[in-house]
């Protein structure tokens, strides 16, 4: 389980997070929405240690992270798994070798032990047989697909995903967060998903937070979310004349 | 470099020579920069030492009319200013071109595209793993470049002077094997150690801090050859003033 108390972020002048809160349980698809500019990338980086936060605490399994020097996070930071809005997967390296590039760092496997599991990775995502290829031969759902098999790799208690629908069709869209569904429940990891995508709010969303102008707005589950009143809210979810159409509907 | 930059600077080399995660990896990171940095320079070294010591003869030839100086003093001349400057120097700002703008390109790319917030993420000590063979490779090969073009540099002399008729093959050997002083290869050695931790320290800096997309990094590149420039001649002042 992850924690995050009363998260403060400014940049200069710019107050980005404004005492954000919630609990994300694992087993369940945890989601952070919110228009553009709203924080949640900024609350994501917090989360991770890539930004530090003005002020309040993240804890994971009741492990305080914030105030952990470099080398005290290192362990942290091998039971997290992430996948990039872009993919992030190293352009100088094969797909084999961007998948096995944690488990050579990080563990003393034999070389076999290390492409069994970088096999049943590929196999997980769909994507046997293409090890040998390198980022720049593959599709942007490919792409993702080998960021969630190289976030996978290690086995992470914590699995976090930035944008993982941006610039994806709608089919493919609907595959990765399946794919992220099911292995959040297979493994039982925290999945923290921040996503503007309202197909994987109302496909995926066990638990959901609204961020709105760095506020937390809003939190319940996709089922709840069609109910509410909430103006901002609505107004986010429901901007669109099918997605209006479809809530009026129902 | 302002203050605050050379404060940045500094934290991140400290960061660079944090213990590394896995020796074997970083060995082998370290041999495959030293094949970039030394196997793929070692041409154009080459090509711009001996056609350097070969102008360097004809000049000094042109300048030195007089009756009274004796012919050997061009490859005299011409071996002194190849070994002390012209070979470290030269090579150094050439170097700093070629490697330091790619240096700079590739870790710039990597942050643009997120690539080392995900080494981050693996709990890997990004500025090590990318920054630290880089820093090796160069204050190893750099000097095995420097002698080579110091080789080529006294060669090229040779061909030029002996071709153009400038002096003949015996003055000029004779000229470089006169008062030969070895501490000058230790100067220049010790100037070629100094240049490679410039030529990757600092474009590797450059690339680790940018901000924004392929113009940020083109114009990170481009700074990155013009503050290793810099750098290298303040630091050949320095070394000179120290060692001579």
């Amino acid at each position: 389980m992850i924690e995050i108390k009363d998260i403060y972020k400014s940049f200069g002048e710019n107050e980005v997070l404004k005492g954000i809160s919630g609990k994300f349980e694992p087993g369940v698809t945890n989601l952070i929405i919110g228009g553009s500019g709203s924080g949640k990338t900024t609350l994501l980086k917090c989360m991770i240690g890539l930004h530090q936060p003005d002020s309040g605490t993240v804890e994971y399994d009741g492990r305080e992270f914030t105030q952990l020097n470099f080398e005290e996070r290192i362990e942290i930071r091998k039971e997290i798994g992430m996948l990039f809005q872009g993919s992030a997967l190293f352009d100088s390296m094969t797909v084999e070798e961007n998948i096995m590039f944690p488990l050579n760092m990080f563990t003393e496997q034999q070389r076999s032990e290390k492409l069994d599991r970088v096999n049943f990775c590929l196999e997980r995502v769909n994507l046997e047989g293409k090890n040998k290829l390198f980022p720049a031969e593959l599709s942007g759902g490919m792409k993702k697909r080998v960021g969630i098999a190289r976030a996978i790799a290690m086995n992470p208690k914590y699995l976090f995903c930035d944008e993982p629908n941006s610039g994806l069709d709608p089919k493919t869209s609907i595959v990765i967060d399946e794919l992220i569904k099911e292995l959040t429940e297979e493994y039982n990891t925290t999945t923290i998903v921040v996503t503007h995508d309202m197909n994987s709010v109302m496909g995926i969303g066990d638990y959901i937070i609204f961020l709105h102008e760095g506020k937390k707005f809003w939190e319940g589950s996709n089922k709840e979310i069609s109910k509410t009143d909430i103006e901002e809210l609505n107004d986010f979810v429901f901007a669109s004349r099918f997605m209006k159409a479809a809530k009026d509907k129902f | 470099m302002n203050f605050t930059n050379f404060g940045k600077y500094i934290l991140l080399l400290k960061a660079v020579f944090r213990r590394p995660e896995k020796l074997k990896i970083y060995v082998k990171a370290i041999f495959q920069q030293m094949d970039f940095i030394g196997v793929g320079s070692l041409g154009l070294i080459s090509i711009i030492s001996t056609f350097i010591g070969a102008v360097m003869t004809l000049q000094i030839a042109f300048q030195l009319v007089s009756d009274f100086i004796p012919k050997t003093i061009i490859g005299q001349v011409n071996r002194d200013s190849s070994i002390l400057e012209l070979s470290p120097t030269i090579s150094a700002i050439v170097l700093a071109g070629k490697i330091g703008s790619a240096i700079s390109s590739e870790i710039g790319t990597m942050r643009v595209t997120e690539q080392i917030d995900a080494l981050e993420i693996m709990g890997i000590n990004a500025p090590g793993y990318l920054i630290l063979p880089k820093i090796i490779a160069g204050i190893t090969m750099v000097p095995v470049l420097v002698i080579i073009s110091m080789v080529l540099s006294i060669t090229g002399g040779y061909i030029g002077g002996t071709l153009s008729g400038a002096l003949s093959s015996a003055e000029y050997i004779e000229g470089i094997t006169t008062s030969f002083n070895p501490f000058t290869i230790s100067v220049a050695l010790v100037k070629a150690f100094v240049f490679g931790f410039i030529i990757t320290s600092v474009p590797a800096y450059e690339g680790f801090y940018v901000k924004g997309g392929a113009l940020e990094v083109a114009q990170a590149s481009t700074r990155a050859v013009v503050v290793s420039c810099i750098s290298i001649l303040a630091c050949d002042y320095l070394v000179t003033q120290l060692m001579l």
